[in-house]
């Protein structure tokens, strides 16, 4: 009966064939470790920012009017609504841990290598439009911190030469930050980005299986096939990842659970303290500052004195990231196999990254914003300093096999 | 089907000419799409220039008007402000206005069009409270200095020509907004010289 209704489905789309493609015959390295649940995470979280926002939709209110006291009857009279409304913004926060962890697995293991570079790049695809995302969902609780961080970052625009005055006018489609602005961004925010999203996840993961998945030992198992075609050293992704997945997904849920029901306001950083006062365009709050994934890209802006200059840094400090597999031009992929020059400069980069995070998080001082230019020239040091050694790197003998 | 033999020129030509055609289409039909984001007219209507009639004002006054929601100042400078104001440069954060804050054609050391007329934005630049005329007492504040203006929130001091004071928390000097002198009583606020 089943197998009679699989056979005529199969018959008119390819459900089986894409399954094995995919899943059930999709052959992964062995020797997977605590670095690869954060692939499977962050689909996780994106369904929970799915499911979560489309349900919040059906009570906020897009108005510059209606959509502070909106979200107040969401936390207060909708029921299950300060659920819902806290798995989305603690999911906001998770889903930035998930992918810069996600990030620096790539970074450790090679994973930007050749012949991932795409699958690579349309993952700083999807970072790059999950901060628009998280920027824009921002603005639409219409809290003051809400207000003036659109305010600050659309103004950046306006450092750019001749039509930035201009463009940062596009970008509001007012004078001031008002209803015009919040109703476009919820406009982006719950359908144009959503949709780039999916479409991006569904890219990346396509490449992903096309050219399969990297390991810790940076080696291609499909190299090494048996006689039925199969890797030696490939186990099918399900069962064997599924059920090792979950565990991943048990460890999180503990995690996260724990924030949403116990800190949901993440200690003011997930949902920042002025942001529970409605916007008001007349008053400025005493220090504003961005959420705090935006934070080490928001110190390095700070850290140049220039506005323009502070612009350009900052796109830069994200754009280099995409040309990372072509920055690095060591045959070797994984940290384990690479000199000990190559381990200090990731260290170092992981330490700069950190340390302009907290920078980001704190007032500017003379003294935070010399730091704040040490790091920022560590953190492009890296990628110099990649450049530079990667060529004629001393790294250590690749095995054949993998290792457990 | 005919058995012609094929025109390769023929079809890439026509080809080229459907892609030119169908790009002109596509570029077309993104206008209305950009376009829509510009503001709107009820925004623009309530981002108008202001016209204000300043004949009525007189020396040492102040008058407030409303423009894009900001109350905007019209302040007509006596001759003893006006050469006061050069004498105290070295109590302030940015004397020649090298900031911004600014039109290009109120870049000089009075931040005016008229050496009379004083026309600002009433928004302290530290958090945004509107702060208050002192055309006598404002020497309680700053010695020396008769008159200014002082931020009743968190005490930041600016003279007459908007200028910041140092030591307060207000950072930059006070905005002049874009203005123009229709004639000897009339400006209008909102417009840049020579735009309308």
């Amino acid at each position: 009966m089943v197998k009679n209704l699989i056979n005529w489905i199969d018959a008119r789309i390819p459900m089986t064939a894409t399954y094995n493609r995919h899943v059930g015959q999709y052959a992964t390295p062995t020797n997977f470790n605590f670095w690869y649940f954060f692939g499977s995470l962050a689909m996780l979280v994106l369904v929970n920012q799915l499911l979560t926002g489309i349900w919040l939709t059906m009570n906020y209110v897009p108005t510059a009017e209606g959509a502070f006291a909106s979200v107040e009857y969401i936390m207060r009279d909708v029921e299950y609504g300060w659920l819902l409304r806290y798995m989305h913004s603690t999911g906001a926060s998770a889903f930035f841990v998930v992918i810069y962890l996600h990030m620096f697995r790539g970074l450790i293991y090679g994973s930007y290598q050749k012949p991932r570079e795409l699958l690579w790049l349309f993952g700083m695809l999807i970072f790059l439009v999950l901060m628009a995302e998280a920027f824009m969902g921002y603005l639409l609780p219409w809290g003051q911190m809400s207000y003036w961080g659109a305010q600050v970052i659309i103004s950046l625009f306006g450092a750019i030469p001749v039509i930035g005055d201009d463009l940062t006018l596009w970008i509001r489609g007012d004078y001031v930050i008002s209803g015009a602005t919040l109703n476009r961004f919820f406009a982006l925010h719950v359908i144009a980005l959503p949709l780039v999203l999916v479409v991006l996840v569904f890219l990346h993961l396509i490449a992903l299986h096309e050219v399969g998945s990297n390991n810790p030992d940076g080696i291609e198992i499909k190299k090494n096939k048996d006689e039925n075609g199969w890797p030696v050293d490939g186990i099918p992704f399900h069962p064997y990842y599924t059920v090792k997945d979950i565990m991943g997904v048990a460890g999180f849920l503990i995690v996260f659970c724990y924030v949403l029901f116990f800190i949901p306001e993440g200690g003011g950083y997930f949902l920042e303290k002025p942001n529970f006062e409605a916007a008001n365009s007349m008053k400025t709050p005493e220090h504003i500052a961005p959420v705090w994934y935006f934070t080490p890209f928001y110190a390095i802006l700070r850290a140049v004195p220039d506005k323009l200059g502070g612009v350009i840094m900052m796109g830069l400090s994200i754009a280099v990231l995409f040309v990372l597999p072509w920055l690095d031009r060591c045959k070797v992929k994984s940290v384990r196999y690479r000199s000990t020059l190559h381990k200090l400069n990731i260290a170092q980069f992981a330490i700069s990254f950190i340390v302009l995070g907290y920078l980001g998080v704190v007032p500017a001082t003379p003294t935070l914003t010399i730091v704040a230019q040490v790091f920022t020239f560590t953190y492009f040091g890296f990628f110099v300093a990649l450049w530079v050694y990667s060529k004629n790197e001393k790294t250590k003998p690749v095995p054949a096999r993998l290792t457990h | 089907m005919s058995n012609a033999p094929v025109d390769t020129g023929r079809r890439r030509f026509l080809t080229a000419a459907t892609a030119v055609v169908g790009g002109a289409g596509a570029v077309a039909v993104a206008v209305p799409f950009i376009k829509s984001w510009n503001p709107s007219a009820k925004a623009k209507a309530a981002g108008a220039p202001v016209e204000v009639n300043i004949s009525k004002v007189e020396p040492g006054q102040l008058i407030r008007v409303e423009w894009r929601g900001k109350p905007v100042w019209v302040v007509r400078r006596t001759d003893a402000v006006i050469n006061e104001l050069p004498t105290h440069d070295d109590k302030l954060r940015d004397p020649a206005s090298a900031e911004m804050q600014q039109p290009e054609y109120a870049t000089n050391p009075l931040r005016s069009i008229k050496p009379e007329y004083f026309i600002a934005v009433g928004i302290c630049t530290h958090l945004g409270c509107s702060p208050t005329y002192l055309p006598d007492s404002f020497g309680e504040q700053v010695e020396g200095v008769t008159s200014g203006f002082f931020c009743p929130c968190h005490g930041s001091k600016f003279d007459m020509a908007g200028r910041v004071f140092q030591g307060v928390p207000a950072p930059l000097n006070l905005v002049i907004p874009p203005h123009q002198y229709v004639d000897d009583g009339t400006v209008i606020i909102g417009v840049d010289k020579g735009v309308a």
